[in-house]
C-alpha cells in the first residue's frame, strides 16, 4: 500500500505527573523505566510514546483503563502539556506554538469528540453545535446555516430546538459528533466516543461514523478500550500498556504478528473472520485447476465465507492489479472460522 | 507514639474522668481555695493581663473616618461614593414599589407619579410564579401578597422588599465576580477563604457596629450590611460550582479555542447556572434575614415594624408583622427555589412576534400601565382601601392574654422548674470555674484531637477572650448556647430518626423543618417573648426553635445513607429494632450527626446575639449595648469573641467527627 503523507508525528512523548516530574527526567541520563517513575512518587501516564498518523487514515489507540490513552490524546491536542517530547502536525512544531497560535490552530484545523459528550446544557442542539463557530466570531447567520448542513449530516435534523437532556445518549453523541465537525477540522480526535452508549446503539454509531469518515476522508485518532471496535473502524492499531505503546499496526498484523503475550492476548478472543484477508490465509501460487471466481485479497474472510464456501470450486485471490496470486477454498475458510491454525499463521 | 495508642484510648477515658472529677470539685470548691491562698487572679482575669484592643479599635475607626486617605481620595469620600452609588438604586425601586415619585422636600413634596398599584405589583409576582414553575405557584404567591395587602401590611412589605431588590443583585454579582477571582487564582482563594470563614462566623450585630459608625443611620447602612451578610454562601457557591463543571466540559471549551474571557462566560459560568441558582436562593433568605434585623440600624420596613412593638411589648402589633414577615419569607423562598430547579424551556422559534416570545412581560407591563392609569378613577385600585384591611392585632392580643391568664401557672411552672433544675446550675457551674483552668482544658482537648495546631489556635482564641475582659460574659454565652444545643438535640436527633424511619413523618418532619428555616431569626422572639417575658428562658426557647433544623436534617441523612447491606446484616443476625437502632444505624451515623451538632452549635451562637433584645447578659449583650452607643471597639471585640467561640467548636467537632470517621472506616 503506497504511504499517505504524515498529518501528525509525535516522538517519544512523556508525560509523567507529579510534583517536580520535569526536572525528574531532564536529570537522568537514560529514560527512567517504570519502578523508578514509581520510586519518585511520579505517575508515568504516558512513557516514551511514538506515533505517527498519515493523511486520511483512522487511527486507533487502543489499552486497557488507565494504560494512559487519554493523556495520550490530550498531549496531541496540548490539551496536557507533556513533560518531555515532541509533537510535529504538518511538520510544525505544536508545542513550540504559543497560547494564541494554538487557539488558532484548535479553532480551524483540530475537532474532538468527549467520552460523555460534554454538551453544553443551556444551549440548544442548534446553539451547541453553532458554539465552535460563535466562539471564533462568525456571524449568527452563516453559523447557523453550517450548523444546520452538519446536524443533518448526522441524522438530526428536526431536533436542532431540543435541548441535550432531551436526547438519548446515542443522539447526544451525534450532536458532539457534528459539533466537532462544525469547523471543518483537518484532524479529529475521538476520546472512547461510543464507550457510554449501550452495545445496540454503538455498533449503530460506529456504521454511522464509518459512512461519514467515507464521506470526509478527516484524519482521525480514535481511542477506545474495546477490540472489537478498534479492528471494525481501524486502519491502523496502537496498543498501549502501562503508558508505552507496545506496537503499533493493522488489525491483521496483530492477530498475525504480536510483539509479545499481552497482545497476543488481547487478540485471542477475537473471531480471526473478523480481521483475516484472504491474502493473508490463500495458498499462494496460481490455481491448479479451474475457480469458481476471482476475490480481491483485501476481502475479509468474514465477507467471502459464505461464497467460498457455497462453492464446489475455490476461488482465485487477485491483488490489487487484477493478478492472481493465490486460491481458497472451503477448507481454509472452515479452519479460520472455528479457529484450527491455518497454513498461514503456522508458517510464521 | 502510634503504638501507644490503644492502650492510649482507655488511659484517655481515665484521664478525662479525672479531669471531669478534678473540674467539678474546682466549680464546688475553687472560689473558697482562691480566696484562702488570696489568688483573685484564678477567679477574674486581672487587670494588668487586660489589653484594651476596644479602644485601640475605636480609635483606629476614628482615624479612619476622620484623617485616612489614599492619595487626595479620604476614606469618608470612598464610604460616600459607595452610599451614592447604593441609595440612587434604592430610591428608585422604594419610589416605585411605596413611596411614588416625588418632587421637592419636606411639606412642599409634591407626588408626580405614584408607586405600582398593590393589584399590579400581586400580578408581576403571580406572572413571575407562572413563568417559573406553574399555575399553583402563582396562585399562592400571589395569595401571599394579597395577603399582605388585605391585613394592612402592604406598605412596610413593599420598603423590606424595595431592600431585597436592591440586595439581592449586589450580593449576587457581587460573590460571583469574588467566586470567579477565588476559582482563577489560588492565592486569592487563599486570601479569600478565612474571611469569608470570619465573616460567617461573626454574630449579625457586630457588623452593623462599624457599619453604623461608617455610614451613619439609615437604609444604605443598612443594606451595606445586608449585602455583606448574603454574599458569603454566594462566593462558596460559586467556587465550588466552577469547580464541578465536568473536566470534559472544560476541555471542550478549550479545544474550541475559547479565550479564558469566553471560557469564564460562555462555557464555565452558563454550565454551572444550576448550582448557581442554589445560591441566588441563599442570598435572597440570607438578605430577608438581615433585612429585617437591619431595621436597628434604619432599614425601616417589616422589621421596625417588630422591634418597635417589642419594645412597646405590642403583642398584637408585633405578631401581625412578624407573621407578614414569614408570608413574604415564604412567598420568596418558594419562587427563588422554583427558579433554582426549573428545566429551561424548549426554545419558542426566533421568528415568532414579541408578544409571543414574551408574553407574560407584555401582559405585565399592560397590566402596570392601565392600573395607573385606572387608579386615577378609582382609588381603591391605586392603594388597597383602607376600609377593606383586616386588622388582627386585637385578636392575638386577646388570644395571648387569655393564654397568660388561663395557662399562666403552667408556664411559669415550666419556666421555674427549668431554670432552678437546669438553667441555673449549669450556669452557676461554668461561672465559678477558674478560667486558667477552663483554658487549660480547651487546650487539652485541642491538643488530642489536633496535635499541637489545634491546641494552640484554642490557647491563643480563648486567651483573646480573657485578655479583653470578657471572660464572664463568654461563659454566659457558652452556658446559654450550651443548654440550648443539648436540647435541640434531645429533640432535633429522635426526630431526625423518625424521619429517617418513615417517609410519611420524613415528609411531615421535613416541610415543617424548610418552613423553620425560611422565617428570620427576629420572628423567633415574637411569641416567646409573649409567652414567657423576656430573661434567659425565652431565649433558649427562641435559640432552640432556630438552631433545630441542621440536628434534624443531618441525623436524618446520616441514617439513610448507611449501607442498606449493613443493616441488612444487622437483620440476619436477629437484632431486634432497638439494636438496630443503637449498634448499627446509631453508631455509623454518628459522624454525620456531630456535624449536623456542629451547625446547631453555629447558629444558636448567631441567634444568641440577637436574643440580647430580650435581656440577655451575654457577649450578644455586649455587642448589642456597643451597637446601642456607637461603640465600634466593643463591638468589634465582642462579636469576633462570638466568633472565636464558634471557631473553636467548629474545629474541634469537626476534628472528632473526622477521627470517628476514621475509626469507623468510612473515610
Ligand atoms: N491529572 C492527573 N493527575 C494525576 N494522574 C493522572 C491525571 N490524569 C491521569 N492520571 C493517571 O494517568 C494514568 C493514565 O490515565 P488516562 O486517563 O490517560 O487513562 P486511559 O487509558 O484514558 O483510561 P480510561 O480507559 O479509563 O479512560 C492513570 O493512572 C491516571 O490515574
Ligand atoms: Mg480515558
Amino acid at each position: 500500500m503506497p504511504q499517505k503523507p504524515v498529518k501528525l508525528v509525535c516522538r517519544n512523548i512523556w508525560k509523567l505527573f507529579g510534583e517536580g516530574a520535569e526536572r525528574f527526567l531532564h536529570d537522568r541520563p537514560e529514560p527512567p523505566d517504570a519502578a523508578e517513575i514509581e520510586a519518585a512518587g511520579l505517575i508515568g501516564a504516558v512513557r516514551d510514546a511514538t506515533i505517527e498518523v498519515h493523511e486520511g487514515e483512522i487511527f486507533v489507540i487502543m489499552g486497557l483503563s488507565g494504560s494512559g490513552k487519554s493523556t495520550l490524546i490530550r498531549c496531541l491536542s496540548r490539551l496536557v502539556e507533556p513533560t518531555a517530547g515532541e509533537i510535529l502536525f504538518e511538520g510544525r512544531n505544536l508545542l513550540a506554538a504559543s497560547e494564541r497560535e494554538m487557539i488558532e490552530i484548535r479553532r480551524h484545523k483540530m475537532g474532538m469528540v468527549f467520552q460523555h459528550f460534554a454538551l453544553l446544557p443551556h444551549l440548544s442542539v442548534l446553539q451547541n453545535v453553532a458554539f465552535p463557530l460563535e466562539v471564533q466570531g462568525v456571524d449568527r447567520r452563516r453559523r447557523e446555516e453550517r450548523a444546520r448542513e452538519v446536524i443533518r449530516l448526522v441524522g438530526l435534523q428536526g431536533r436542532e430546538d431540543n435541548f441535550p437532556r432531551e436526547l438519548s445518549g446515542g443522539q447526544q453523541q451525534r450532536v458532539g459528533i457534528a459539533r466537532s465537525l462544525a469547523v471543518e477540522p483537518e484532524l479529529w480526535f475521538l476520546d472512547e466516543p461510543f464507550s457510554a452508549l449501550d452495545p445496540l446503539i454503538r455498533r449503530e454509531m460506529q456504521d454511522e461514523f464509518l459512512r461519514l469518515q467515507n464521506v470526509l476522508r478527516k484524519t482521525i485518532v480514535f481511542i477506545t478500550h474495546d477490540f472489537d471496535e478498534a479492528i471494525r473502524l481501524a486502519d491502523r492499531i496502537a496498543i498501549m500498556k502501562d503508558g508505552a505503546v507496545i506496537q503499533t499496526a493493522s488489525p491483521e498484523e496483530l492477530v498475525l504478528a504480536p510483539v509479545n503475550d499481552y497482545v497476543a492476548e488481547f487478540t485471542r478472543h477475537i473471531p480471526r473472520a473478523k480481521v483475516l484477508t484472504l491474502g493473508s490465509v490463500m495458498v499462494p501460487g496460481p490455481p491448479s485447476g479451474p475457480v469458481a471466481g476471482i476475490l480481491a485479497a483485501d476481502t475479509r474472510v468474514e465477507a467471502a465465507a459464505d461464497k467460498v464456501e457455497a462453492a464446489t470450486l475455490p476461488y482465485g485471490v487477485a491483488d490489487e492489479d487484477g493478478n492472481i496470486i493465490g486460491t481458497v477454498d472451503g477448507r481454509i475458510i472452515v479452519d479460520v472460522l472455528i479457529g484450527r491454525e491455518t497454513r498461514r499463521e503456522s508458517r510464521q | 507514639m502510634k503504638r501507644a495508642l490503644h492502650p492510649g484510648r482507655h488511659a484517655n477515658t481515665v484521664l478525662w474522668l479525672l479531669l471531669a472529677a478534678v473540674t467539678a470539685f474546682l466549680s464546688q470548691y475553687g472560689r473558697d481555695i482562691a480566696r484562702s491562698f488570696d489568688a483573685r487572679w484564678l477567679l477574674k482575669v486581672p487587670f494588668a493581663m487586660r489589653i484594651p484592643m476596644k479602644a485601640e479599635i475605636g480609635a483606629f475607626m476614628k482615624w479612619l473616618v476622620d484623617e485616612a486617605h489614599f492619595g487626595p481620595v479620604t476614606f469618608t469620600d470612598l464610604t460616600r461614593a459607595v452610599a451614592w452609588a447604593i441609595d440612587q438604586p434604592y430610591r428608585l425601586v422604594r419610589a416605585l414599589l411605596e413611596s411614588g415619585f416625588v418632587q421637592g422636600q419636606g411639606n412642599d413634596a409634591v407626588q408626580i407619579l405614584p408607586p405600582l398599584s398593590w393589584l399590579a405589583v400581586v400580578f408581576v409576582v403571580m406572572a413571575i410564579g407562572h413563568y417559573v414553575r406553574s399555575w399553583k405557584l402563582a396562585v399562592f404567591v400571589g395569595g401571599c401578597f394579597l395577603y399582605l395587602a388585605v391585613f394592612g401590611q402592604w406598605d412596610s412589605a413593599m420598603i423590606t422588599l424595595a431592600s431585597i431588590v436592591i440586595a439581592v443583585p449586589f450580593g449576587v454579582v457581587g460573590g460571583l465576580l469574588l467566586g470567579i477571582g477565588g476559582y482563577r487564582w489560588r492565592w486569592f482563594e487563599r486570601l479569600l477563604v478565612p474571611v469569608l470563614d470570619l465573616m460567617q462566623t461573626v454574630p449579625i450585630f457586630a457588623y452593623l457596629v462599624p457599619i453604623l459608625f461608617l455610614f451613619g443611620f439609615g437604609p444604605v447602612s443598612a443594606l451595606v450590611a445586608t449585602v455583606i451578610y448574603a454574599m458569603p454562601p454566594m462566593v462558596r457557591i460559586t467556587m465550588l460550582a466552577l469547580r464541578s463543571v465536568p473536566d470534559e466540559i472544560r476541555e471542550f471549551g478549550r479545544m474550541v479555542g475559547c479565550t479564558r474571557h469566553q471560557m469564564t462566560w460562555r462555557v464555565l459560568i452558563p454550565s454551572a447556572v444550576p448550582m448557581l441558582m442554589v445560591g441566588v436562593n441563599q442570598v435572597i433568605m440570607l438578605s430577608l434575614n438581615m433585612v429585617i434585623i437591619a431595621s436597628m440600624i434604619g432599614a425601616g420596613g417589616l422589621g421596625y415594624d417588630v422591634l418597635t412593638s417589642l419594645r412597646r411589648l405590642d403583642i398584637g402589633g408585633g405578631l401581625e408583622a412578624g407573621i407578614a414577615i414569614v408570608v413574604l419569607a415564604v412567598a420568596l423562598d418558594r419562587l427563588s427555589q422554583a427558579f433554582a430547579e426549573r428545566s429551561l424551556p424548549s426554545r419558542q422559534p426566533e421568528n415568532a412576534s414579541f408578544l409571543r416570545r414574551f408574553p407574560r412581560m407584555t401582559m405585565s407591563v399592560a397590566v402596570i400601565a392601565g392600573l395607573a392609569v385606572a387608579g386615577l378613577f378609582w382609588p381603591f385600585l391605586q392603594d388597597y382601601p383602607a376600609g377593606g384591611e383586616i386588622t388582627t392585632g386585637p385578636f392575638w392580643q386577646d388570644l395571648v392574654r387569655a393564654i397568660n391568664v388561663n395557662f399562666f401557672d403552667q408556664l411559669e411552672a415550666a419556666k421555674t422548674f427549668m431554670l432552678l433544675s437546669f438553667l441555673i446550675p449549669v450556669k452557676r457551674f461554668l461561672l465559678s470555674l477558674p478560667w486558667p483552668w477552663v483554658v487549660f482544658l480547651i487546650t487539652l482537648a485541642g491538643w488530642q484531637l489536633g496535635r499541637w495546631k489545634l491546641a494552640l489556635l484554642c490557647f491563643l482564641l480563648s486567651m483573646f477572650i480573657a485578655v479583653n475582659g470578657l471572660w464572664g460574659k463568654a461563659m454566659v454565652t457558652i452556658y446559654l448556647c450550651g443548654v440550648s444545643v443539648v436540647i435541640a438535640a434531645l429533640i432535633g436527633i429522635p426526630l431526625g430518626i423518625l424521619a429517617a424511619g418513615n417517609e410519611r413523618a420524613g415528609r411531615i418532619i421535613g416541610g415543617f423543618i424548610d418552613t423553620l428555616q425560611t422565617l428570620p431569626s427576629f420572628v423567633y422572639l415574637i411569641p416567646v417573648v409573649m409567652l414567657f417575658r423576656v430573661g434567659d428562658f425565652s431565649a433558649m426557647i427562641a435559640v432552640i426553635l432556630y438552631a433545630l433544623a441542621p440536628a434534624v436534617r443531618y441525623t436524618a441523612h446520616g441514617i439513610r445513607a448507611i449501607d442498606p447491606q449493613l443493616v441488612e446484616a444487622g437483620v440476619v443476625s436477629g437484632c431486634t429494632r432497638g439494636q438496630l437502632l443503637g449498634r448499627i444505624r446509631l453508631p455509623l451515623a454518628l459522624p454525620e450527626i456531630m456535624l449536623g451538632i456542629n451547625q446547631t452549635i453555629m447558629l444558636a451562637l448567631s441567634m444568641l446575639v440577637i436574643t440580647a433584645l430580650v435581656g440577655t447578659r451575654d457577649l450578644g449583650q455586649e455587642v448589642y449595648i456597643a451597637l446601642t452607643k456607637a461603640d465600634t471597639g466593643r463591638g468589634i471585640v465582642a462579636g469576633v469573641s462570638v466568633a472565636f467561640i464558634a471557631i473553636m467548636a467548629d474545629r474541634l467537632i469537626a476534628a472528632a467527627a473526622a477521627r470517628t470517621r476514621r475509626r469507623l472506616g468510612l473515610a
